[in-house]
């Protein structure tokens, strides 16, 4: 079969580069719901579930005794089963009913019966049940920073801005595993050296990640991955109970951390035992909320490929975060793995949590090139962030970072590598020469900078850890190195695990040190005017855009000083007087005047010789007139007609606008043939000249359509520009003169 | 003492800092960088206690999160163990790693020494591994 062009055209999009699949329940690939899936419900007996989802006790394997033992709230949920799903999801919805309510219900039913209510709701309402029942009222942002080379110097320059940029987390993760504990410290001084209170992890095996934890070369934990089958979880080489364990260790070292899973592991393992995604990764995050770990990073993560082939997978998605809020526990949103080809479709995934705001929007955002994000590339990088901010501005709302400006963003990379630098030199490290500083300061990947002895590294990082450097050490290192501002950033880091504050749940710590958590930033959204607004300074911040024109400065600068000078390339000449030539053009006040700017200027002159030649070409002579007295365009026009032999006449605004006069008209009537012309659609210019004289030669003039400019906003911003100009530039007591070409 | 309340108590740190101690016997204003330039605080000062734990244990509880709360009294117990010590527990606990009597161990010698919540997690953890076919040499076999 022959395809239409416009198929072919559709299979060289990018979209068609993505995987999909048909579901197929036995093979639990199945988003959101599959006929596999157990139907909820429970008995008490004694104050203990011995019925769960269809299940009985003897039963249950070790995941579903673990929730049954801890995860679901027994003194009330015999009555909270009883409320109909619908219902349920109904109040999740409802404005009028409180997050508490809520919150009441859902930690007091089962994980079929969670289903069941997610189950319920479409996008929109999905991201309002988001928006109401997050933890934290003021949603965040993580960060990932990495690089191929686990350069230390980048490392610690991408973490300064990243900072900088407002991420209240950052992850590192490691090329070569070797080099951990270097990434950690990098991230973590870099970081700190940009703003105090950023917190840092860098994921590792379970073993190590503690490890460099209980020595504070990383502030959290995120990488503890939980399964929603047994048989995944022993491929993950760790039960529930040993989870958990992991949990209290973290926190008994004053440690935030929070769990990891996400749709279509137990797929990818071969385990999903044909349930559906979203009903196994409901019971992971029954599990982290069984165990006591304060959040939950999902939404599908490294699976998203998975969930996100079959239909309703964004849904799936939404739904599993979505779930974590219900469990009131802090949700880490996603979109932190490339999925897809298509900028529309990874925009569309990313403003599920982005619009409704989660505690963290992203985890994370790729503060480097995809290339160098060793966590396999992120759903937005750092060649997206003006990308990001214009939604942010766009939008009024808060993803959790900010606009920076060039000099800060060079400042803050170099003393983050600067920083890093001195510790290095200070704790007897292989150099990191100030080459690698300059180059990590300017450097926009790992590609500009100069290659390390990685053996050397790799020796020095293994004799680091053996022998037990800590954050202390650190902290006297960058003192001693001429950072004491670092050196007291990552004492306070130190000291806030004292307080554990930072156990609480979706803990962040803004730049005083100061914690903002669900306890103290409660979100308490119900309905509009409630909940986290985006004002005042924030939105201040959140809006700026250094390209931006600012359209009453535009109008004040113009330069009534240099009324008078002409471009280079045409001089004033004579007064105008009828009979110059065949065709007169006449232009506008402002028309090619030196502070209408070079850019519009050189078009200007373009669009007159693109006219001026056409008409030539059709052997008639032709003048150009400047008009001062006026800027109306029929006048011009008119007039310029009136300069001409033939009776025609063009005339130009300096918006590029255009009007064709016969002098036999009367004013009023000029024939406006075009108009709204862009200023670079040259060859429309030279199209009027060829029309124009064959109009002279009595053909009639085609109607010419108009022309749309690609950047629109751009357009109609000069356009603004321009025609207040035109205004300034009249002279009321001047003749029209002609132009000379010079 | 009554418990504390998220609503007056959090954040500890500035809510009620005179609580807070760190194992070490250290307040909160004394772990700061001169001390630690002076060598008079150290790394091993710049610890959470179980008291301090206890305290977070009771902010949660009152914000309404049984879970947590119950984790962080598990590990307030776990501030007196080395690190070396717990990174050893945890890989017990890891799924084919150890026998039933080696759990029951561990559990004892927690319970020795005061971690009764988490000797009794061990415990529990022996029993199911047992049920569920996840102690040293269950690998690979069938339920």
């Amino acid at each position: 079969m022959m395809n239409t062009k416009r198929r072919e055209k559709l299979n060289s999009r990018p979209i068609n580069r993505d995987s999909f699949f048909e579901e197929w329940p036995e093979g639990g690939l199945v988003a959101m719901k599959s006929t596999y899936d157990p139907l909820p419900s429970v008995r008490v007996e004694n104050g203990l579930i011995v019925e769960m989802d269809g299940k009985s006790l003897e039963d249950f394997d070790s995941l579903e005794l673990f929730i049954t033992r801890y995860g679901i709230r027994t003194d009330r949920v015999a009555e909270a089963m009883k409320k109909p799903s619908r219902e349920i999801a109904h109040m999740i919805v409802d404005i009028n009913v409180s997050r508490e309510e809520v919150l009441a219900i859902t930690t007091a039913i089962t994980p079929a019966k969670m289903l069941e209510v997610v189950n319920c709701l479409n996008p929109v309402e999905m991201m309002m049940g988001q928006m109401k029942m997050r933890v934290r009222k003021t949603p965040a942002n993580q960060a990932h920073v990495t690089n191929v080379l686990d350069n230390p110097a980048l490392l610690a320059a991408d973490a300064a801005e990243a900072a900088l940029r407002g991420f209240s987390e950052i992850e590192t993760t490691c090329a070569v595993s070797r080099y951990a504990p270097f990434n950690a410290m990098a991230i973590l001084v870099g970081g700190l050296s940009a703003r105090p209170g950023v917190l840092t992890q860098c994921a590792m095996e379970e073993s190590l990640e503690v490890k460099m934890g209980m020595r504070g070369l990383t502030s959290y934990a995120e990488t503890v991955s939980l399964y929603g089958t047994e048989e995944a979880m022993d491929d993950g080489d760790d039960t529930v109970w040993s989870k958990a364990f992991l949990a209290s260790a973290y926190a008994s070292r004053g440690m935030k951390m929070r769990c990891t899973s996400g749709t279509g592991a137990e797929v990818l393992l071969g385990h999903s035992k044909n349930k559906s995604m979203l009903y196994l990764e409901i019971l992971c995050v029954f599990l982290a909320k069984a165990s006591g770990i304060q959040g939950v990073q999902n939404g599908s993560i490294s699976c998203i490929g998975i969930t996100t082939s079959v239909p309703k997978g964004f849904l799936a998605i939404a739904a599993e975060n979505l779930t974590v809020s219900l469990l009131d526990l802090e949700v880490a949103s996603g979109n932190d793995q490339t999925f897809t080809h298509s900028d529309i479709r990874r925009t569309a995934k990313l403003l599920m949590q982005m619009l409704p705001g989660t505690d963290f929007v992203t985890s994370g955002y790729s503060a480097v090139p995809n290339f160098d994000d060793v966590f396999a590339g992120s759903n937005t990088d750092c060649d997206d962030y003006d990308d990001f901010y214009m939604i942010q501005r766009d939008m009024q709302v808060d993803g959790g970072i900010e606009p920076i400006r060039e000099d800060a963003a060079i400042a803050a990379r170099n003393k983050g590598a600067r920083a890093c630098q001195a510790v290095f030199a200070e704790l007897g490290l292989p150099t990191i020469t100030d080459e690698e500083v300059e180059a990590a300061t300017y450097a926009y990947s790992n590609e500009e900078m100069p290659k390390r002895n990685m053996s050397v590294d790799l020796a020095a990082a293994h004799d680091f850890m053996a022998k037990g450097t800590t954050a202390a050490d650190i902290a006297l290192a960058l003192h001693r190195g001429g950072f004491p501002d670092v050196a007291e950033n990552i004492m306070n880091m130190m000291k806030q695990r004292i307080s554990g504050d930072c156990l609480q749940v979706s803990a962040i710590l803004d730049d005083q040190m100061g914690v903002i958590s669900g306890l103290n930033n409660r979100n308490n959204y119900q309905g509009p005017g409630t909940g986290y607004r985006l004002r005042d300074e924030r939105w201040e911040k959140l809006k700026t855009k250094d390209s931006a024109l600012v359209p009453h400065l535009i109008l004040e600068e113009t330069g009534r000083d240099q009324y008078r000078t002409m471009r280079k390339g045409l001089s004033e000449g004579e007064y105008a007087e009828p009979g110059e030539a065949d065709i007169v053009i006449g232009v506008s006040p402002a028309f090619a005047n030196k502070s209408t700017g070079d850019e519009i200027s050189k078009n200007h002159l373009r669009i007159l010789e693109e006219i001026r030649e056409a008409i030539l070409e059709e052997g008639l002579a032709v003048e150009v007139v400047k008009m001062y007295h006026t800027s109306d365009l029929t006048e011009i026009a008119s007039l310029s007609a009136r300069f001409s032999i033939s009776g025609v006449g063009i005339g130009i605004q300096s918006n590029g606008r255009i009007c064709i006069n016969n002098k036999n008209k009367e004013v009023d009537e000029g024939i406006e043939a075009f108009y709204n012309m862009p200023l670079t659609a040259y060859s429309k210019y030279r199209k009027i000249g060829k029309q124009t004289a064959d109009f002279v030669r009595g053909r009639p003039l085609e109607k010419c359509e108009e022309s749309k400019p690609a950047g629109l906003t751009n357009y109609q911003l000069q356009m603004l520009r321009l025609s207040g100009e035109e205004r300034q530039f009249i002279n009321k007591n001047k003749k029209p003169c002609r132009l000379v070409f010079e | 003492m009554s418990k504390l309340d998220y609503k007056k108590d959090y954040p500890l740190a500035e809510q009620r800092p005179e609580l807070i101690q760190t194992p070490t016997g250290k307040t909160l204003e004394e772990i700061n960088l001169e001390n630690l330039l002076q060598d008079e605080v150290r790394i091993e000062d710049c610890r959470i206690s179980q008291q301090t734990l206890e305290y977070q244990a009771q902010i949660a509880e009152s914000a309404g999160s049984p879970q947590i709360a119950m984790n962080l009294r598990r590990a307030g117990e776990l501030t007196r163990f080395s690190d070396e010590k717990i990174l050893k527990i945890y890989s017990a606990l890891r799924p084919f790693r150890s026998t039933k009597e080696e759990l029951l161990g561990i559990a004892e010698e927690l319970e020795r020494e005061g971690a009764v919540l988490n000797g009794a997690y061990v415990r529990e953890a022996a029993a199911v591994y047992e049920k569920r076919k996840k102690l040293k040499g269950d690998k690979g076999s069938s339920l």
